[in-house]
């Protein structure tokens, strides 16, 4: 094969590629359900290892969960012979029946019975409250503020206990009990520690020393010690300090200890978000004449209470778990009402303590995880204005 | 009152009231006045409900016998002899006790999640968020019930204990483990054990100074760990091994020897444990993803391998991101103890502001008391991390 001139200069010069290639497919072990598994479970021995450790783990809990949750599960009984064993001759998982007819106890606890749709009225205009202030295209949104913040909280406490006048029987706060208190305390401790928590924070980064020393010694004071000393304090030392005629009944103890409890820690979360605000912010304010509320209230809050979302969010997951402290100081929220149950010798059995505490665990886990995800998805919403 | 203004312009007048420096006296007298009535208040009446209820005040109860018997004693102490300020320093040590292994236990846990979730391997990282993502979602309180309840208070009675290779026996009433028995020789093992540390502190010294003039590394882990345990177990050998340990004999109703460990204990350090693990793990990770990729991708551009990189210049990096808020999960570890009193493990809460309380009545002096504890071991800490954080802090050009 001969060579024409120009050809042969052009090797000379070098090897130059007129147009792009086609791109190659990966090789086949890279991609697909193959090229996954080899580059996210099997990349080095000891990934191997670790994915084996890890799947025999999966396949030692969760075939045991699922029997014991569903497959060996009672789901019908009278009493605590339909899930033993030695009763009924087979392994014996969760005992449902014991849950459907505790239920009613775990929602409402000793709150007479025909009484209780004052407490559904209460859950349900404390659900629309909610979804209104969650929803953002939800109209009258400020309308809203006002139904959760005031309408609710007034209107809840006159159904609750009870007002003679308007025909309805007062009901002692010692009856109330179950998921009615559980909500009842972290709502007490949500609506009062937003409020009182910018108070202390404001407070904490206040010129005025007497007003700054103040809100340090109490904020320093309660992230200190324990919420279960707090609690103490407020059932025993609590009665000591107002006349015996006003004497706090035991739950309004609990909602004073929680409320403050929760107030400080709001105080911290509020504080970080303040911080975060430039001081530019604060001079703008100042150098267009507004006073120290104006300045607050319209510039310097709004921006820091929206960065600071999804940290009182998590703040209230935390109160929300609180709440179970409560049973210390002998109030029955919902876990002590699951408590006092799973002894209750009409269902004693081997699989009712286990079968109680996993019902408790999914309603905090279904609660709690929620907030989580609203947190983080507001997390995200606000990234994105902030990005633009 | 006037301000200074140019010559020429009237000066302008305030009326007293809308003075910034009169207002801010203003609130602050205020307040004060306020907190100061709400004092005097809660402590006149205070008096009065004490004298009704003819609870006697003041802290002369410290010295008063006990009478009562706690199941984990670290200190000598009995409730006929001992007082109630014995029971006090031994309800603090059993709380110092769970807190700190508790502290131990949790971080180990908490960094092998946290670096987990980090981890290429799809299984392993999406297991490590499942732990982190229900265990934080669990009320703590219901995970100790849990753990104690339905889990240790099942276990098999005492005739049918769970025996465990290596001398170790498992019921309801506890994990007994072998306590080892010190024969005469064993200071020698001390000794050697001591002068071990030492030995590795001069080594670190010398190897990083020989590293700082000429470049070169010394395998310091290695001779520490060598100098260290090594050196211990040539001692203990050389002195004719001077430990035994004694194991626990299973009788039909009782356990004799050995170490006993109350399921309650148990229950405590396993739940705080694996709940504030949790929580620390978070703290790891966010801690290793703050230290930027150009950080290692500079590591790797001037040759090091991926273990000094991480090492040298990753670790050091997100210590400094995970310290401080892994200290606030300890302190929490040290608050969220208190919670034994739920399960009946004898810690200063359960022991003081439980029983002490409920024999005395003198609720003011035993909850002061119990807060103080608590505030000082949190403020102690925040003072020493206030040092290390500006003793680590970035300094900034």
């Amino acid at each position: 094969m001969t060579m024409s001139e120009g050809d042969l200069a052009v090797m000379e010069l070098r090897f130059v590629r007129a147009a792009m290639l086609e791109s190659q497919p990966p090789p086949a072990g890279m991609r697909g359900a193959v090229g996954w598994l080899r580059e996210n479970l099997l990349s080095t021995p000891f990934n191997i290892t670790l994915t084996i450790l890890i799947g025999l783990l999966f396949a030692w809990i969760v075939p045991d969960l699922i029997r014991f949750l569903l497959i060996d599960a009672v789901w019908s009984g009278a009493d605590r012979d339909a899930c033993r064993e030695l009763v009924q001759n087979r392994t014996v998982g969760a005992c449902w029946p014991f849950v459907f007819e505790r239920w009613p106890y775990f929602v409402y606890g000793s709150y007479p019975l025909s009484e209780r749709w004052r407490v559904d009225v209460f859950f349900v205009m404390l659900a629309i409250g909610v979804v209104w202030m969650l929803w953002l295209h939800a109209p009258r949104r400020g309308l809203g503020a006002i139904y959760f913040f005031a309408v609710v909280p007034i209107t809840a406490f006159i159904l609750l206990t009870g007002w003679r006048a308007i025909g309805l029987e007062p009901v002692d706060t010692v009856l109330w009990g179950g998921i009615l208190v559980t909500i009842v305390v972290a709502w007490v401790g949500i609506v009062v520690s937003l409020p009182l928590g910018i108070l202390l924070a404001l407070g904490r980064r206040s010129p005025m020393p007497a007003v700054r020393l103040f809100s340090i010694t109490f904020i320093e004071f309660v992230r200190g010690v324990p919420l279960v000393t707090v609690l103490f304090m407020a059932s025993v030392m609590l009665p000591l300090f107002v006349p015996e005629q006003y004497s706090p009944d035991k739950l309004l103890r609990a909602l004073v200890g929680i409320a403050l409890f929760a107030s400080a820690y709001m105080a911290e979360v509020v504080r970080a978000g303040l911080q975060a605000i430039p001081k530019g912010q604060f001079e703008g304010a100042m150098a267009v004449g507004l006073g120290y509320s104006q300045m607050m209230r319209l510039i310097i809050l709004p921006q820091a209470l929206k960065i600071t979302i999804p940290n009182i969010v998590n703040t209230y997951i935390g109160l929300f778990k609180d709440t179970t402290l409560v049973f210390i100081v002998g109030i029955f929220d919902f876990l002590h009402t699951v408590e006092v149950s799973r002894i209750d010798p009409k269902w004693a059995s081997p699989v009712t303590s286990t079968t109680g505490y996993a019902v408790a665990a999914i309603f905090y886990l279904i609660f709690c995880y929620a907030m989580s995800r609203y947190a983080r998805a507001t997390e995200a919403r606000l990234g994105l204005s902030d990005r633009r | 009152m006037s301000t200074d203004l140019p010559a020429g312009l009237p000066p302008v007048r305030v009326a007293f009231y809308n003075d910034p420096k009169v207002r801010s006296i203003a609130y602050q007298v205020a307040l004060c006045v306020a907190v100061g009535f709400l004092i005097y208040e809660a402590a006149s009446n205070a008096i009065t409900n004490l004298e009704r209820a003819h609870i006697a005040s003041g802290f002369g109860f410290w010295h008063n016998t006990a009478g009562f018997d706690i199941s984990q004693t670290l200190i000598e102490y009995s409730a006929q002899a001992s007082t109630y300020g014995r029971a006090f320093w031994v309800g603090l040590l059993n709380t110092l006790l769970v807190a700190g292994l508790g502290v131990v236990f949790a971080t180990i846990l908490g960094f092998i999640i946290g670096i987990a979730r980090l981890s290429k391997n799809w299984l392993v990282s999406k297991a490590a968020t499942g732990y982190v993502e229900t265990i934080r979602n669990i009320p703590l309180l219901l995970q100790l019930l849990f753990w104690y309840n339905a889990v240790l208070k099942t276990l098999p009675e005492m005739r049918d204990s769970y025996k465990i290779p290596g001398g170790i026996v498992l019921n309801n009433r506890g994990l007994f483990l072998p306590n080892p028995i010190l024969g005469p020789g064993f200071y020698w093992v001390v000794i050697a054990f001591v002068a071990g540390i030492a030995a590795s502190i001069v080594f670190y010294i010398w190897a990083r100074k020989r590293q700082e003039q000429t470049g070169q590394q010394a395998p310091v882990f290695t001779t520490a760990f060598g100098l260290i345990i090594g050196l211990s177990i040539l001692v203990l050998i050389a002195a004719g091994f001077p430990l035994s340990f004694g194991f626990p004999q299973a009788g039909r109703f009782n356990i004799s020897g050995g170490m006993e460990v109350l399921p309650e204990f148990a229950a405590l350090l396993f739940g705080l444990s694996i709940y504030t693990a949790a929580f620390i793990a978070e703290v790891v990770r966010a801690g290793i993803l703050a230290v930027s990729r150009g950080q290692t991708e500079a590591a790797y551009s001037l040759g090091m391998r991926p273990q000094p990189t991480l090492r040298l210049i990753v670790v050091p990096q997100a210590m400094r991101v995970i310290i401080p808020p892994l200290t606030s999960q300890y302190l929490n570890l040290t608050k969220n103890s208190s919670l034994a009193v739920a399960i009946g493990y004898p810690d200063l809460v359960q022991v003081f502001t439980g029983t002490v309380l409920n024999q005395t009545g003198q609720a003011v002096e035993v909850v002061a008391i119990t807060m103080a504890v608590y505030l000082t071991i949190s403020l102690a800490t925040s003072l020493l991390m206030n040092i290390y954080n500006s003793r680590i802090a970035l300094v900034e050009r």
